[in-house]
């Protein structure tokens, strides 16, 4: 035995010392003897019991495949080998397998038992490389056993092997396609689950497996979108690309109404998404809404659903991915799914990618000059980044050349003809051409441009170059067809060239224009065709053609000059080598020659040759490739290629939305859900019925919603629609089939529902009234049990209003906004309301009203106290009226702090002054509105006042407002503009102009007014503020101000320094505010607890530190004034 | 998606190949030669070829194409991006990307691309990671691997791929802390005739080298970070924070890598004027005439600096391709050397730094193919500089803090301008 070994050690040294070599020449395996002999070496190397021997057999081996060697016949000494204790030895035994098992079936089974072991291993990474290389075996009769392992990985704990279960997928689909049920199946459970690590993987198998199964993602759709971000690269572009599809699929054309959104601009959607946030509403109450608001549907004809903004805004950050396929992904995104007006953002991302490698430019030109064609105005801006170098490979001239085309407009052509004229001085003569082409098409585009182009075009006719003067030929043909009477001269200029231009596709074309245009030159037509037909013989096939073409048609206007003529070419052409010639040539003989035998065709000979011919078209042969869905290989080689998913055309009626909720639940606790009447009515009147027969177990919400902190704490950002996840289905979806039981339970009820409710569809106002009453008598009970406020109802209603939160910042600024005109227009609409409740109620209402003038908390019984907030919220939903869709201006009210803008004496008579409306900016809800008031106090009237050159710091964005076109001598006119400061209190720099003068002007925003207020409970507050603790959380101690002692006054103060809104409280000692910042949408909470001697401590907490330093301050200074 | 993977040598011979999933035969290269062939130049081979069974994506890199073979739909971008990767990793490992460092590394180079791909699909690209699974191959591991026959794979399990910062591998020692950024732009212009800038701009990266003990978290703020643009970052970097604060912070990376990548637009640059450019640091005189019925061309040259900021301008390398009737030059450099090869007309000269007081100058003549007519195209020149010490948009950075460990970092920032592509027309 040791002798063996031993033996087999030094055979193995030698051949190690001595045949490397060997192994590495190719020409060595020309013997088949020798072949084999060098194998056997390899073969006892393997089998020695050393590893560094195996190791370098293996080597040598891996070496032969690398090369494309066959090394199959090593098969059996090599899976002896499986089993090796030593790692790298095992892992490239583990390459052989993988690339020889196809091919040695039986043997290939041998190995198998060793990875069944590898399976079971407790550590993760062993079972998953065994899994991988298992899957990896291809291998039909072990089929079965594949199947069984990824079941088995599929719920295994480690997120990596669940990640390498679903690599396995597709590789056991390509085997055997029968599986595919079972497959799916798989695929279903892990598409639920929620690891980063597993995402990717399963979505391409997904793709790969059942790409037609879209109903699989409903529910997983919004944990992929909030996922997005953390997912490895690759997978972010799989996940896009098949989330665009999703989304065509399920949600509607945001370009729709087009004409429609440019007047309302993002109104419309901002205010349109709210309306359809709830989606946890069921489907009947759906379709009820629509029967009910005919009105509704026709002021907002488009409305996007939050689930579609969710998509686009968390893909938005992936544009500075340093992937260039995730950029291109979102790109493509962004370009078929949003609406027009936000498709800009791409474009700076795209042009970012073009200083990327050659090949990604070439890829990313493409797209882009599919995207140039329907969107030009989204690359204007970065026109000079399409500038050609001539050190650009001539395939990146040509695709930057038709990018620069399709960009030009009347504005710019100038600058680009002006660069085209470099082009054609390239020493790259296929650029040349192209560049000619392109101005052709520059020109046909723009009429104004025309003749200049034709000119230039005229005078390349003399360049030195033949392939340049063709083109240009070829390109005036087609210019000329357009307004042939004004150009004869060129026609002229171009009948000379026949002598010197040899490029066959030229002279066809000259003799083509010629012959189309021969009434415009009539005496030099017959003498082209006498040269013509001098040299008809020796002219290329498509010349021929032509010839006969002008003599047919010159034979037909001036058949005296050039009948024997034509005759004499027609003979020529009879007796053409080319059977096309000369079928011509016979067709037009029996056309042209009037013969006693010729048919009734001949009559009709002038009409068919001179009928007036469509002017071509020069199109882009980008046009309408973007039915490819961009990005993809079928849209780069505009051909379907395999396994191509086509991109579903938009639905006509978006399909029920509530498929994406994780868990449909009849009710959620009312004031999350303010955002529509006709919702709220339903509500309402399903309360009773619950309130009524279920009494005790009070309302059904609270049970609902408490829920939610579990699933929200999990996935951090969860969103609109799981605010009506419930406790029961959260676990459902842990232990699969229960759910589907459980839903159709649910769904029961409803129905019963459905049929025991009443239809008292009076109007909002006293519906929302009797839920009032309803809120009401269903807590008191409760009240009554249990005085602390820790009840069950109370907490749900934190955790809803906190899911609430993450939902669309556009919503809780509607919210806002209603909240306002409640507190603003409620006032005169609620004294019928509290005739018929008790007193209590009324304070309750009054109470809550933030910009009451006289608040008192000291009377709110904490009873009151309690309601408040699903009374305010009916209060709300009382006041969506129309007029919630504000119009632009908007008058201050009384406590807004003016800022000057323009003093009257520097503005020569024009005075400027601006405040903070504190309304949402309906146009963009991160924006800030500034409310601009201009009063012309010159004696002259002020012209064309409108904003000029802003100069923003980068990220920052301003929504100007229309030019006012006249402000006479004495009047004042206001206008809104929005401003978006990206949570920082940076000025925004900007002229105004008017029709003489411009003054620079800035607007620094107060750090008070980067924020808007929201709506929160107690306990949601205590909840959000003990998360924004350490570091977010600012305290500072304050001894109060003279007149600043009582609450009111703090209140009042504090409202004023910052726009938030008033929290309610139990306390008198405490005041309480929430709001958030405008941009982002990061909470800023602010507490001010007032002790008995003037003393008082304010707290602020907020995610953003400065923001909180800066108000900290703010407020420190307003309270001690 | 990715079938398999064949690296074919500019003579066209494939050295490697790699499958993932069943054997694609090497005669699918014949579609991609035939395309290389039609080609005029190497980089004119298109990116993506159909076959009628296969697509070939490829890429071209050191003189190495990379082709891929793919069997149904794919986002191509996707599939370069991968290969480009590839390269990036080899780079890495070998120092080189060339056929030889390919060759004589095979088998560290296939077990790379069996890492990196499982079933065509990316594993680990991170190459963190890859170095946790593989270790790259030095000199000295190679005489140890001889000797004791210990083996290039990591003993230890690729704990990197489950870690929520696949990044950064565990347990890293150093004695010496030190964390180095380069902050370096590229001015990319094109010039034309009369020297006036048509299109300028710059993009910057920053790249680092972090070799810090354990698991530090740094946080780097830039005096004036509204100059950045548009910036692309390294996974590391946490983007919320960057949008709310513009500050960078993240846990670095072990080793060399790209923090993050921007583009400074011109309009921060001058805030007054919104038409404004990029400083040219450099200027150029030119002369290139020929004139007609003579065999001889005028060639004058002459490099200046302009608004360098007091930095001198190094590393000048000019050259231009001449039009194809030049048959030779005889041009006298002021300083520097100069070449010019008659088969590609490739004219080069390597200037070195440009002494204000002596502004360099190449003057001469150039001699023309006797009785062919005057070219038409006048031919561009090409700059390359370096300005060391100065990044040219006047990005700044403030300060770099460390949090999370306990030990004191050595911190360098070095700042560079360069030439990107650098064009002037003449």
């Amino acid at each position: 035995m040791s002798a063996n070994s031993a033996f087999n050690e030094e055979k193995g040294g030698s051949s190690n010392v001595g045949e490397p070599e060997y192994g590495h020449d190719p020409a060595s395996g020309g013997i088949f003897s020798s072949d084999y002999k060098r194998h056997d070496d390899l073969k006892e190397m393997l089998d020695s019991n050393k590893d560094s021997l195996k190791l370098e057999a293996m080597k040598r081996i891996v070496a032969m495949i690398a090369r494309g060697k066959n090394a199959s016949d090593l098969f059996p000494a090599v899976v002896k080998n499986v089993a090796c204790k030593n790692i790298e030895v095992k892992k490239l035994v583990y390459v052989y397998l993988v690339r020889y098992a196809e091919e040695q079936q039986d043997l290939a089974l041998l190995s198998i038992s060793t990875f069944q072991r590898g399976l079971k291993d407790p550590n993760q990474l062993i079972r998953a490389s065994a899994l991988r290389v298992l899957s990896s075996i291809r291998v039909t009769i072990i089929v079965p056993i594949m199947m069984l392992a990824i079941k088995e990985a599929a719920s295994d704990m480690s997120p990596y092997v669940r990640k390498t279960a679903a690599h396995a997928i597709p590789k056991l689909y390509s085997l055997d396609p029968d599986q595919k049920d079972c497959l799916i199946e798989v695929i279903e459970k892990l598409l639920a689950d929620k690891t980063t690590l597993v995402a990717g993987s399963v979505v391409m198998a997904f793709e790969e497996v059942c790409p037609e199964r879209i109903d699989l993602i409903h529910k997983n759709y919004r944990k992929l979108c909030n996922l997005l971000i953390d997912v490895e690269e690759w997978g972010q572009v799989v996940i896009i690309n098949m989330l665009t599809r999703y989304a065509r699929t399920q949600f509607l054309n945001p370009n729709m109404n087009e004409s429609l959104l440019e007047e309302g601009g993002g109104e419309k959607a901002f205010y349109g998404s709210d309306g359809d946030d709830d989606e946890e509403e069921d489907k009947d109450e759906k379709d009820k809404k629509k029967a009910e608001a005919p009105s509704v549907v026709k002021r907002k004809p488009y409305v996007m659903d939050p689930d579609h903004r969710l998509l686009l805004r968390n893909t938005k950050p992936l544009l500075q991915s340093r992937n260039a396929a995730v950029v291109m992904a979102v790109a493509q995104l962004y370009f078929h799914l949003a609406p027009k007006a936000e498709v800009g953002v791409i474009a700076k991302a795209l042009v970012r990618l073009m200083r990327s490698h050659s090949e990604v430019q070439y890829v990313v030109l493409q797209n882009v000059a599919t995207m140039s064609i329907k969107r030009r105005g989204m690359f204007e801006p970065y026109l000079k980044s399409f500038y050609i170098r001539s050190t650009d490979p001539t395939q990146i001239k040509v695709l930057k050349l038709e990018v620069l085309t399709n960009l030009a407009n009347e504005t710019n052509i100038s600058t680009i003809l002006r660069e085209f004229q470099t082009y054609i001085k390239s020493m790259d003569k296929d650029f040349v051409a192209a560049t000619i082409q392109a101005i052709g098409r520059c020109a046909t585009n723009i009429g104004e441009v025309r003749d200049t182009c034709l000119n230039g075009l005229v005078q390349l006719l003399s360049n030195r170059d033949e392939l340049v003067v063709a083109e240009s030929v070829v390109v005036i043909k087609k210019l000329l067809q357009m307004q042939p009477e004004q150009h004869s001269d060129i026609i002229k200029h171009m009948a000379k060239l026949t002598d010197n231009i040899q490029v066959p596709m030229a002279r066809a074309s000259i003799l083509w224009l010629i012959g189309e245009y021969c009434e415009h030159v009539p005496k030099i037509a017959p003498d082209v065709l006498r040269k013509m037909a001098k040299t008809f013989t020796n002219e290329e096939d498509i010349v021929k053609l032509q010839i006969i073409n002008l003599a047919a048609k010159l034979y037909l206007t001036n058949s005296k000059q050039t009948k024997l003529l034509t005759q004499y070419v027609l003979n020529l052409a009879k007796y053409d080598q080319n059977y096309d010639i000369r079928d011509r040539a016979r067709f037009i003989r029996q056309l042209i020659v009037p013969t006693d035998k010729s048919g009734a065709l001949s009559k009709y000979a002038k009409k068919l040759f001179l009928a007036l011919k469509p002017a071509p078209v020069l199109e882009s042969p980008f046009k309408d490739r973007d039915h490819f869905q961009l990005g993809s290989l079928s849209h780069l080689l505009n051909a379907k290629a395999g396994g191509y998913q086509e991109l579903p055309d938009w639905p006509e009626a978006a399909p029920d939305p509530s498929v994406r909720n994780v868990e449909v639940k009849e009710s959620v606790p009312e004031w999350t859900k303010c955002s529509s009447r006709e919702k709220r009515k339903e509500k309402k009147v399903e309360k009773p019925f619950y309130s009524d027969s279920e009494g005790e177990s009070g309302p059904t919400e609270s049970a609902d919603s408490a829920s939610d902190t579990a699933s929200d704490s999990e996935s951090g950002s969860e969103e609109s629609g799981s605010g009506s996840e419930s406790e029961e289905s959260d676990q459902q979806s842990e232990s699969g089939s229960e759910e589907d039981e459980e839903e159709e339970e649910r769904k029961k009820k409803k129905e019963k529902i459905k049929a025991k409710k009443p239809v008292p569809e009076s109007d909002s106002e006293q519906s929302s009234e009797e839920e009032g009453k309803k809120t009401e008598s269903k807590n008191k009970p409760r009240r009554g049990g249990s005085d602390t406020e820790s009840g069950e109802d109370k907490d749900s209603e934190t955790e809803s209003s906190e899911s609430e939160e993450e939902e669309s910042e556009e919503e809780s600024e509607e919210e806002t906004k209603k909240k306002k005109k409640a507190t603003v227009s409620k006032p005169p609409s609620k004294p019928p309301k509290i005739d018929n409740k008790k007193e209590k109620k009324e304070m309750s209402l009054l109470d809550l009203d933030d910009f009451d003038p006289a608040p008192s908390l000291s009377q709110v019984t904490p009873l009151n106290n309690f309601l408040s907030s699903s009374l305010v919220t009916d209060l709300e939903g009382l006041s969506l009226t129309d007029n919630v869709l504000s119009p632009t201006t908007i008058t201050p009210s009384g406590n807004l702090k003016t800022y000057e803008l323009l003093h009257r004496i520097t503005g020569e008579g024009l005075s400027v002054e601006y405040c903070f409306s504190r309304q949402p900016f309906s146009p963009d809800p991160h924006m800030v509105a500034v409310q601009i008031q201009f009063t012309n106090s010159a004696a002259s009237e002020a012209k064309n006042l409108h904003i000029e050159d802003a100069k923003l710091q980068s990220g920052m964005r301003m929504k100007e407002f229309p030019e006012i076109e006249t402000l006479p001598a004495g009047e004042t006119v206001s206008v809104v503009m929005g401003i978006d400061f990206c949570d920082s209190t940076q000025a925004a720099n900007f002229q105004l102009c008017t029709h003489t003068r411009k003054f620079f002007v800035s607007i620094q925003p107060p750090v008070g007014e980067l924020m808007m207020p929201i709506f929160m409970t107690e306990n949601e507050f205590k909840k959000e503020q003990g998360q924004l603790m350490g570091m977010n959380e600012i305290t500072e101690k304050v001894t109060l101000g003279e007149k600043c002692h009582g609450e009111h006054a703090v209140i009042q103060r504090v409202t004023t320094a910052a726009n938030l809104s008033r929290v309610p409280c139990g306390s008198d000692k405490e005041c309480r505010f929430a709001g958030k910042t405008v941009t982002s949408g990061s909470l800023v909470l602010v507490s001010v607890v007032t002790k008995d001697n003037g003393a008082a401590q304010v707290t602020v907490n907020c995610e953003k530190m400065v923001i909180g330093t800066m108000l900290v301050k703010d407020i420190l200074q307003t309270l001690t004034q | 998606m990715i079938h398999s993977l064949f690296l074919v040598n500019s003579s066209g011979d494939i050295f490697l190949e790699k499958h993932w999933k069943s054997v694609v035969s090497r005669s699918v290269c014949d579609y991609f030669f035939e395309a290389q062939e039609r080609a005029s130049e190497p980089e004119n081979v298109p990116p993506v070829i159909p076959t009628p069974h296969h697509y070939l994506i490829s890429v071209l890199r050191h003189r190495i194409y990379f082709v891929a073979v793919i069997q149904s739909e794919v986002p191509p971008l996707f599939v370069i991006e991968f290969l480009h990767r590839v390269v990036d990793t080899f780079q890495d490992y070998f120092g080189v990307c060339t056929e030889a460092a390919i060759k004589d590394n095979v088998v560290v180079v296939y077990e790379l691309l069996e890492e990196m791909l499982d079933n065509g699909f990316p594993l680990a690209t991170e190459s963190n990671i890859l170095k946790e699974l593989i270790k790259p191959p030095t000199i000295l591991r190679t005489v140890v691997n001889t000797i004791t026959g210990s083996t290039n794979v990591g003993e230890q399990l690729p704990t990197g791929q489950l870690s929520v910062v696949p990044w950064r591998r565990t347990g890293v020692k150093y004695t010496n802390n030190e964390a180095y950024f380069d902050v370096v732009e590229e001015i990319d212009a094109i010039i034309d005739k009369s020297g006036s800038t048509i299109t300028a701009e710059i993009q910057g990266v920053i790249d680092a080298c972090v070799k810090l003990t354990g698991m530090p978290d740094l946080t780097l703020s830039f005096m004036n970070p509204r100059l950045l643009d548009d910036v692309s970052f390294h996974p590391c970097v946490r983007f919320k924070r960057w949008e709310a604060e513009r500050i960078l912070s993240f846990i670095p990376p072990d080793g060399n890598f790209r923090l993050l990548s921007y583009h400074v637009s011109s309009q921060n640059l001058h805030p007054l004027r919104s038409t404004s450019l990029v400083a040219i640091p450099v200027y150029v005189k030119h002369n290139i005439t020929f004139r007609e019925g003579s065999s001889q061309g005028r060639f004058e040259l002459t490099l200046g600096p302009k608004q360098t900021m007091g930095k001198g301008v190094e590393a000048v390398l000019v050259n231009s391709q001449l039009p194809r009737g030049v048959l030779n030059t005889n041009l006298n450099p002021s300083q520097g050397t100069y070449t010019f090869d008659p088969v590609t007309k490739l004219l080069t000269w390597d200037v070195g730094k440009i002494n204000p007081q002596k502004l360099p100058s190449l003057k001469g003549s150039m001699s023309l193919q006797a009785g062919a007519s005057k070219p038409d195209e006048n031919p561009t020149i090409n700059i390359q500089f370096k300005i060391q010490q100065s990044a040219l948009s006047g990005l700044k950075v403030n300060r770099l803090d460390m949090y999370g460990e306990k030990y004191k970092p050595f911190k360098g920032i070095k700042y560079m301008t360069k030439a990107g592509k650098f064009q002037v027309r003449t």
